[in-house]
């Protein structure tokens, strides 16, 4: 076989001319000299509203372009002045008042005032507006009354701006956690002049967030939005902290696919993954890109309390003993994520807690035969049902042969489409079924009072008198320390009950430039922008 | 020809129907709502969101309610992108399929076509085997898998094309094209191939060949026509299998057209997006036949004798 000369010749021309292509600079590198950050943000937002959102992604963006009463601490999670210069709390812990801080202002210029703080909050308690995290404000007086309508005076609600500058709350009974639920973004605020513009206070959807209309009160404001394409923000000149702000733009993509996400990293596309695949770690483990550190969200197995033989204390308890956590987190997650023997993860503010089981097969086959069942004789086949993700799959695998081999119990598996799975927990159609937790601010709460027996996200359909008298005083306690007292009796019940299993303590694992300056490892995985900024590293 | 065409376009119309009503039936019946979220609803909340989107009326009702906005050419609001409603997103979506499609289309004929005459001409020579095999080979690898394969060699291994997005970096619509366009680029030349053998043992041509035309001028102007027929006729369902096939690749390489939007609706029960994309690409499709249709006629005498009799 012979090639002609012309031949040869167009394919060095071809192979010289795509070479030049490939020589130059990444976006990760032109943005480091630009300061210009690009980030994955792994979905399309479906609004940048922040009284109808309530997604993550959505409140990555929002981050960006509101600003809360305060800001928590990047290094520590202190809560910081941020539209709020100072506040002062009552000696019942009741009162909260907050002082505006004077230079603030929204991105056309306008001041930033209580007002506007009163009037938002007013907008996320309108039914119409349909606010999924709601409940958040029913800790505020009569806030939850004037919500289903048995108020209709929202001078009765305690959410009062005293003047311009003074933002007054009053809370049912003292809240720990209030302080720092300030910047999650149904707290933050929007500008009454553009919602009533938009006719926007009981209205989803009318378009005051498209880039050409919206004001917001963030050190960014909306550049470009181009569905499934981009959410870009540039730095807004009207922020009261801009001179502090380093960053000039911020480039979001809309990217679900994990493995995508680790590509365009490899490829130079994005400064930062959301995540990283656990097939991936491995290839990344010693990378200076490479971040692994705790982060506040329990996985775990919730039992169908109400379904035979689960009904049965002892059977829970023997299905929970016989897991051998170390070896799913050392053998399949391989990440840093750390064995659970409770629901609840430490936290590095104070509360860990003191329940905890072993891994003890005897006992379990103990139990088990006390229930019925010896060696598993005339155990029911049952079902475990899990979303789609393969790590989930590959966890229940290993349970589901951890049981068989230690009990001589079968368990099928069912693996589930994300609504499908959702309707499946909803409804209550399983009878084990997989779950995570994710912590909204640092608070044992946050875990603790979604097993309270008629709190809607208890899926077991468990409950415990004992249990939710525990968390009806953590609401009233004169202290944290009384408080957590409360909170290590109620996670003692739920290890002596075992309504669910508890399984492992997520870490964060993903890939950030070593470019990336201003970015610290912490539970919450949160991250304010303001503090962020690049540092150009080429030749 | 004329009546042709109207008569298929009439026989469209209940097609259109069917898929309406059997789509709106099967996301109905669809466990889990577009307001089931990882944090669950309160069902105040959740009362006040189906008030909001007639999702409390019954099913009939919703169905009537959607055909008559239908009809005047609302698709209606999207529920997951409150700001957007369906018809925006299909008008910011199809352009990018489109022009996706239209660059597929474009290197399966420019590689198809020249692969299938180059094969016919020598047949039985490493000229017809080398482009046969790799055909059969495009044949063989799904998107999925050739994407994803272009993606780690060109992109990561040697940098020279973006590894995702459409038309905001240089060169990053090219590997898309090449994914989508590949498999259609085989099947052309191995029909291609196919028509030319056909055409190229006819009586005519060897008449042609006996007066003492040149080679390029038997090809080009009495082989050409009766030997790309097939791939013509094979136009029409590879464009609309274009259209619905960019899905994968739309979602290997994130390209926001309508397919990455349909996709995304159905995971999240996005009823009117569903309904509104299911509908317009069963339009495009219907079309898109009709059109390989009509040029199918204009090519074959025979065959236009045969449907429209001598009008």
């Amino acid at each position: 076989m012979k090639f002609s000369a012309s031949f040869i010749c167009t394919l060095c021309v071809l192979i010289l001319v795509l070479n030049a292509c490939g020589k130059h600079k990444t976006l990760v590198e032109i943005g480091d000299q630009q300061q210009i950050i690009h980030i994955n943000n792994m979905s399309e937002p479906s609004e940048i509203d922040p009284h109808i959102t309530s997604g993550l992604p959505e409140y990555r963006l929002q981050m960006a372009v509101f600003e809360g009463l305060v800001l928590k601490d990047p290094k520590t999670l202190e809560p910081k002045p941020a539209v709020a210069d100072s506040w002062t709390i009552s000696e019942d812990g009741t009162e909260y008042t907050f002082h505006i801080r004077d230079a603030a202002r929204w991105s056309d210029g306008d001041k930033v005032t209580a007002y506007d703080f009163e009037y938002s909050w007013k907008r996320v308690l309108q039914p119409e507006i349909g606010n999924e995290f709601v409940t958040d404000f029913f800790v505020i007086k009569n806030a939850e009354d004037y919500y289903k309508g048995k108020i209709r005076d929202f001078s009765q609600v305690g959410i009062k701006a005293i003047n311009e500058s003074t933002f007054q709350i009053i809370l049912n009974n003292p809240t720990s956690y209030f302080l720092a639920q300030m910047d999650h973004f149904p707290m933050f605020p929007v500008q009454k002049k553009t919602i009533e513009k938009f006719n926007a206070f009981k209205e989803r959807g009318t378009g005051w967030t498209k880039p050409e209309n919206f004001v917001g009160n963030g050190p960014f404001i909306i550049k470009e939005w181009i569905p499934q394409v981009i959410f870009s923000v540039k730095r807004n000149p009207y922020y009261w902290d801009s001179t502090n702000v380093k960053l000039n733009e911020m480039h979001f993509y809309p990217y679900e696919n994990v493995l995508l996400e680790e590509r365009m990293f490899a490829a130079g596309q994005i400064h930062k993954t959301e995540f990283l695949p656990t097939a991936k770690v491995d290839k990344y483990r010693n990378s200076p890109a490479y971040r692994q550190y705790p982060f506040y969200a329990s996985y775990y197995y919730v039992f169908n309390t109400k379904l035979k033989p689960l009904d049965d204390v002892r059977v829970r308890k023997a299905l929970a003993y016989t897991i051998d956590r170390e070896s799913i987190v050392k053998n399949i997650l391989r990440a840093g994520q750390t064995p659970a023997y409770h629901l609840t993860p430490d936290d590095p503010y104070g509360y860990k807690p003191r329940a905890s089981f072993n891994y003890d097969i005897p006992l379990a086959k103990k139990l088990l035969a006390e229930a019925g069942f010896p060696d598993g004789k005339g155990f029911p086949t049952l079902e475990l049902v899990y979303n789609t993700h393969a790590d989930h799959l590959k966890i229940a695998v290993a349970i589901q042969e951890m049981w068989k081999q230690n009990l001589g119990i079968n368990i099928t598996l069912r693996n589930m489409e994300w609504k499908v799975y959702l309707d499946a927990r909803n409804s209550h159609s399983f009878h084990i079924l997989r779950r995570g937790n994710v912590g909204e601010v640092v608070d044992p709460g946050t875990f603790l009072f979604t097993m309270t027996s008629d709190d809607p996200l208890n899926e077991s359909q468990w409950g415990s008198k004992r249990y939710d008298e525990l968390i009806g005083l953590t609401k009233s306690a004169k202290s944290q320390q009384e408080r957590f007292e409360y909170f290590q009796e109620a996670e003692q019940i739920l290890v002596d009950e075992m309504p669910l299993i508890p399984l492992y303590i997520y870490t964060t694992n993903n890939l950030v430039s070593p470019s990336v300056k201003g970015y610290y490892n912490n539970v919450l995985d949160y991250h304010p922008y303001k503090y962020l900024y690049l540092e150009y590293m080429g030749q | 020809m004329f009546f042709f065409i109207i008569r298929r376009i009439f026989q469209t119309i209940p097609v259109l129907i069917l898929v309406t009503i059997v789509t709106f039936i099967l996301i109905h019946s669809a466990p889990g709502g577009p307001f089931d979220q990882e944090r669950k609803v309160s069902p105040d909340v959740l009362k006040h969101l189906n008030a909001r989107y007639h999702l409390d009326e019954p099913v009939w009702q919703q169905f009537g309610r959607y055909v008559g906005n239908l009809l005047q050419g609302d698709f209606g609001p999207s529920f997951k992108y409150p700001s957007h409603t369906v018809n925006d997103l299909i008008a910011a979506g199809f352009p990018v399929t489109f022009e996706l499609a239209f660059y597929a289309i474009l290197f399966a004929l420019l590689i198809g076509l020249s692969a299938g005459i180059i094969a016919s001409l020598k047949p039985n020579t490493y000229l017809d085997y080398i482009p046969m095999s790799s055909a059969m080979l495009g044949i063989c690898l799904p998107s999925f898998v050739l994407g994803p394969l272009l993606l780690l060699v060109f992109g990561i291994w040697l940098q020279w094309f973006p590894v995702a997005g459409w038309g905001k970096i240089p060169g990053d619509k090219i590997l898309p094209s090449i994914t989508l366009g590949a498999s259609y680029a085989a099947y052309i030349a191995r029909i291609t191939r196919g028509g030319m053998l056909d055409v190229l043992l006819q009586d005519y041509i060897r008449t042609a060949r006996a007066k003492g035309l040149s080679t390029a001028r038997i090809l080009f102007v009495h082989a050409l026509r009766g030997g790309i027929t097939p791939a013509v006729s094979f136009l029409g369902p590879a464009i609309a299998g274009l259209l619905a096939g960019s899905f994968i690749v739309e979602s290997v390489f994130q390209i926001p057209g309508i397919g990455r939007f349909y996709i995304q609706a159905a995971f999240n029960r996005d009823y009117t997006m569903i309904m509104g994309c299911t509908i317009f690409f069963a339009f495009l499709i219907v079309i898109f036949n009709l059109l390989a249709d009509v040029i199918l006629l204009l090519l074959n005498p025979k065959l236009r004798q045969e449907v429209i009799g001598g009008r």
